[in-house]
This record gives structure tokens, sequence and C-alpha cells, in this order.
């Protein structure tokens, strides 16, 4: 860590492959589904990068990756509990919706197809923001690393991408 | 495994040498030094020296101050230690001692003026401008707190936050010592307690823009 303070990359990738088992154990602690033990990794390693200038060389350097580690995975149970707070897998849910035409599960099948269809049509940048930050519910920070756009651009496509489903959505309503 | 294995390439592709922060006693020793030297000017310029000695020849009214005063330099102390990931959370209680000993001299205080030192008309008399001037002087001080607080990037802000308005609204009532036209009663403790309560609460509030980046 203290070569990756002074700028060496070989160090530095090295160190960040090294710590993956042990972060990603200690994410296995807090959470059982891959997919989000693999976000909690991905979100500590951008936490290393981010704070990297906080390391004391002459401190131990597990429990400063610990208490990262933990509190991203804390962090990233959190959000998932505020999201399924407004969220609902029950599938009788649909037939509480006023429209006869929602209450047909057939129809709801073939509308969740629709959407990916729809989804489809998006241009891919909106298509991977919309993706980033509303349905895996990453960071701003998080998925420009990962797309490679830039933060502001990614908060413009998502709210794109949203308007234009809005739009064709709307459309197909339409008598 | 795909995305993580990105992640690393594009971490390590954008890695630049950073300056390693100092030791958080350092720069805390620092704030408050710079903090102290400030306050102690317009202390000695505006403070009515011949009331201060006669308010602190009574011992308890020179523990009260001395104990905002060590509130207040304890918090600021246990708020850069507790922003650097992997410090003991065991820290944010360092400021616990030195304010129940504020409240303990205040409270006797309390005791021995009862519920309000002014006539019929002014129950919370001059006891409003204490609840101004903490807050008031509070203001400042956490804006240059919170931006050498936030070098550290905090990842969990809220007892960063905490601990940091309490550290500041602290040194504020400590000055605020120098003063004190009277001493403490119930009205003057709540309200002393009040202006403390609201720096804390909308310190934590802000945390988020206040300590962290914005991307984050």
């Amino acid at each position: 860590m203290y070569a990756a303070q002074e700028g060496d990359r070989a160090a530095y990738e090295r160190l960040l492959r090294e710590i993956m088992p042990f972060v990603r154990s200690l994410s296995r602690r807090r959470c059982r589904n891959p997919a989000d033990v693999e976000e909690m990794v991905q979100d500590t390693l951008l936490t290393v990068h981010r704070v990297r200038h906080t390391y004391d060389p002459g401190r131990p350097f597990s429990a400063w990756l610990a208490a990262i580690a933990t509190r991203r995975a804390i962090d990233l149970v959190r959000r998932r509990q505020r999201v399924s707070k407004y969220e609902s897998t029950d599938s009788q849910l649909v037939e509480t919706f006023p429209g006869a035409a929602a209450n047909n599960e057939l129809e709801a099948v073939q509308s969740a197809d629709e959407v990916a269809h729809l989804l489809q049509q998006l241009p891919a940048r909106q298509r991977e923001a919309l993706e980033m930050l509303k349905v895996r519910d990453m960071s701003a920070a998080q998925a420009s690393k990962v797309s490679g756009q830039s933060a502001g651009a990614l908060k413009v496509n998502a709210h794109r991408a949203l308007k234009a489903l809005r739009g064709w959505m709307q459309a197909r309503e339409k008598p | 495994m795909m995305q993580t294995e990105r992640v690393i390439q594009e971490l390590v592709g954008e890695l630049q040498p950073v300056r390693r922060l100092r030791p958080p006693a350092l720069r805390a020793a620092l704030w408050l030094a710079t903090v102290g030297l400030l306050v102690g000017l317009i202390v000695m310029g505006f403070a009515d020296w011949a009331r201060v000695m006669q308010r602190m020849a009574v011992p308890r009214i020179a523990l009260e101050c001395a104990a905002a005063g060590l509130t207040g330099i304890s918090a600021v102390l246990a708020a850069f230690i507790v922003s650097i990931p992997g410090r003991s959370a065991r820290w944010a209680a360092l400021p616990l001692p030195a304010f129940i000993l504020w409240l303990a001299a205040s409270g006797a205080g309390c005791l021995r003026n009862g519920w309000s030192l002014h006539g019929p008309g002014g129950f919370v008399g001059d006891s409003g401008h204490c609840f101004g001037f903490i807050v008031g002087v509070s203001v400042p001080l956490s804006i240059g707190l919170f931006a050498v607080l936030r070098r550290a990037r905090p990842i969990a802000p809220l007892p960063v936050a905490m601990l940091g308005t309490l550290g500041v609204a602290a040194l504020a009532d400590f000055v605020l010592e120098f003063f004190h036209p009277f001493d403490v009663t119930v009205i003057d403790l709540a309200l002393h307690l009040a202006g403390i309560a609201v720096v804390m609460l909308v310190g934590v509030a802000l945390r988020r823009p206040l300590l962290v980046d914005a991307s984050r």
C-alpha cells in the first residue's frame, strides 16, 4: 500500500488482487447473494482507491481495509433494504390494479417482454446508465468507473432513457 | 467477476501518487491551535476581564468553563480520529467524561440559582443571547472544521459530523463563558444545550454535502 501511495501501479494491481479474497469473505458474512457480494467487493475497491491517502503505513493495513469493507457492505445491505421497502414480489399484486388488462398475468408477462424490447431500442449508453443507476442501484461513482461514462453523463443518460421509455409507454396506451 | 476485473484495471490505470494525511491528532492540534489563536485574540480584546476574574474565582464556574473547553477539544480530536478508517469506534466516547463534568458543574449551578435570575417579565432574559451566541460562533467554526475533516473523505460521516459539531458548539460555549453576564440557571442551561443540539442537528443533516464528495 505504501508503494501504491507513491504511485507504483504494479504494486497497486498486486495489492488489489491480493485483498480480493479477504474482502469477498468479509462481504459474504453480510450477504449471500453472489451478485451483491461482487458489488460489495467493487464498492470496497473503489473506496480503497478514494481514501488511499488516509492509510498510515505505521498502522495495521488489515484493520484499515476491514473497516472499509465492512462499511461498504453495511451500506449496500441498507440500500437493498430501502429498495425492497418500495418493491413487492407478490404476484397477486397485479390483481389490485383497477384496469382489467393489468389483472391478466399473461398480459403482465407480455408487458415485461415489451419493456425488454423497448429497452433494446434505447441507445447503448442510455440503456447502460439506466441499468446501472436505476436497476442495479449502483452509485454514480461506481457506475462511472465500470462504464467509463462520467457521473454527470450517466445521470443525464438515465434521465433521458426514462423519459424515452415513458414516452413510448404513453404512446402505446393511446387508442 | 468481469466487472470487478474491469474496476481493477480502471483503478490501476488512473493511479496517481497521493500525499498521505498527517496523523489525526496532529491535524486536530493544528486546527485547535489556529482556532485558539483567533478566538484568544477576540477574547483578549473584548472580554471584561475584571468580571471574568470575579467569575473564575468561583471554583464551580471555573470547573464549568474548563469542562466546556475540554469537551470541545476532546470532541474535535475524536472527530479527526474517527474520520480515518480502522480507528476504534471507542474514540467517539472521548468527550463524554468532560461533557458529563460540564453538565454536573452546570447542574450544581442550577440547584443554587433556581429557574431564572431574571425578573417576572424576563424569565428567559439574556439567555436567549446565549443560544444565538453558541449557534452564531459555531457556524464559522463548523465550516472551517468540516473543510479540514473532509480531506479524509470519511467512510462513515455520521459520527464525524456529530463529534465535530459537538466540538465546535462546546468551544463556542467555552468562549461564551468569558462574556457571560450572570451565573447559570435552569433556563440558561437549557438554552445552552438547545444551541448545542441545533448545531449538531444541522451538522448531521448536512454531513453528506459537507463531508463527502458529491460523486459518492
